[in-house]
């Protein structure tokens, strides 16, 4: 639960560097740069956008938020197969967008074995914990363990 | 009650002249004709703290309501000190009059103002329809915030006794004092003891306070996010639950947000004498030990002493 980094493991993806940027990050500008998040978060792409019906919604959030997973098989590795991550959230939902923003910047491109290897307690190390409130980051844990059940099904792999 | 002198209350909005208080409500035209008024300070309070950042009305501070107005620690609000720091740090003087306008119908906007009142602060104002309707007229964004000198903000204490419910006192309520239970129909019932579409915050049983009448928040609202017409508001609080606007109410919801909005609504469109807003609301209720709970649609009665 502490705000401050840990000598855990260092996370997986483009996650550490990330979380890096926000622990270096003064108290006050932890919001703007979770906005940029936000702002970047990309559009989904057609076949997603006319289709909303295919993602999967993530009740944990306050926002209405949805997701979905796709999984570029590895001929001979399960857990090496490449994850892509699209996201729906509306722009009056930014702290939802920039939770997103985060998984997608850290995780799209990354393997299975790097997503499915992202520790549960991963909002919690973002440094965001008095900016943001723990209650609002339990969106990003849904998001975070909706992103790996999806994984885990389309990859099959296992945890 | 209401410095209304020194800043004028609008009365280019006819239905506000109907509303009991109509000094306490504000258009967004009236806002965007105001922002440059010495001794008004617009404050966005909205449930995602990062809104604000993404855009907000020209001039408008800040304020959070779980990072900034609830105590960090204790489940409670900020005391006089604390309130005093954070108005000084927004640049608010005690005098100022505070134009408040937030996302969901305002919500978070009343919070904030009935925890603004809490202090005893004398002129805060909402803008009618919120972000909505300022968004729907295409009016102007910046993502500039103001810089505003700090203020000496005198330290007052926290008045909880006049607009403030705790649990025992509306246990005593129930059966004498009407309660009202503005969340939404699944919540009143007991099929659920969350928002629809919101995440779990641990409320461990579902129901409602016995003889609490349910009234959702949002039957007070347009779709346009404004405020129904006090003729509408009259049907809806006077006739159909058989309420007189001189009496006293407890409103309660999830964590008192939304019971917020009613408060302000009986309070001061309706003018309602003594509204008290109980915000440990079913979020304590839910989990306390042997307090009575009503499930199904109807009030039920109140328990045998």
């Amino acid at each position: 639960m502490s705000d401050t980094p840990t000598d855990a493991a260092p996370l997986p993806g483009g996650l550490q560097e990330i979380a890096d940027d926000f622990a270096a990050a003064a108290q006050d500008e932890l919001l703007e740069l979770l906005l940029e998040f936000s702002d970047d978060l990309p559009a989904l792409p057609d076949r997603y956008a006319d289709h909303p019906e295919l993602l999967e919604p993530v009740p944990e959030c306050q926002s209405p938020i949805f997701l979905i997973v796709e999984v570029e098989p590895h001929a001979e590795d399960p857990k090496a197969g490449t994850v892509h991550l699209f996201f729906s959230a509306p722009k009056e939902a930014p702290t939802t967008r920039g939770f997103a923003g985060i998984l997608q910047e850290g995780l799209d491109g990354r393997t299975v074995g790097e997503v499915l290897a992202v520790p549960a307690d991963f909002p919690l190390r973002l440094s965001l914990t008095q900016a943001v409130s723990p209650l609002r980051l339990n969106g990003m844990s849904g998001m975070l363990s909706r992103i790996q059940r999806q994984v885990i099904e389309k990859s099959g792999t296992t945890a | 009650m209401t410095n209304s002198t020194r800043i004028p209350a609008d009365t280019q909005e006819t239905k506000f002249q109907d509303y009991a208080h109509p000094e306490r409500i504000v258009s967004t035209a009236w806002v965007a004709d105001n922002l440059d008024t010495p001794g008004v300070v617009i404050v966005e309070s909205d449930e995602d703290v990062l809104l604000y950042e993404s855009g907000h009305i020209p001039g408008a501070v800040k304020i959070d309501w779980h990072t900034e107005l609830n105590d960090p620690v204790t489940r409670d609000y900020v005391d006089g000190e604390g309130f005093a720091k954070l108005m000084s740090s927004k640049g608010i003087s005690r005098e100022d009059t505070l134009v408040v306008y937030g996302d969901k119908s305002n919500w978070w906007a009343a919070y904030a103002m009935w925890v603004f009142s809490l202090f005893g602060h004398e002129d805060v104002r909402l803008m009618d329809g919120g972000r909505q309707k300022w968004e729907a007229e295409g009016r102007e964004y910046t993502r500039e915030k103001p810089t505003r000198p700090a203020t000496e903000y005198p330290v007052v204490d926290r008045d909880d006794s006049q607009i403030r419910a705790f649990l025992p006192e509306v246990r005593d309520a129930i059966g004498s004092i009407p309660l009202i239970d503005v969340r939404s129909g699944e919540e009143y019932t007991g099929e659920r003891t969350h928002m629809p579409a919101y995440p779990e915050e641990g409320a461990l049983r579902g129901g409602h306070i016995p003889t609490a009448k349910s009234v959702p928040w949002a039957k007070a609202a347009n779709e346009d996010g404004t405020f129904k017409d006090a003729a509408q508001l009259k049907v809806l609080y006077l006739d159909d639950l058989g309420l007189e606007a001189g009496g006293d109410i407890i409103a309660y919801c999830r964590i008192g947000e939304r019971s917020s909005h009613t408060w302000f609504v009986l309070s001061h469109l309706l003018g309602f004498d003594s509204v008290k807003n109980y915000d440990g609301s079913w979020t304590e209720w839910g989990n306390v030990v042997r307090v009575p709970i009503v499930t199904g649609e109807e009030p039920g009665e109140a328990p045998r002493a």
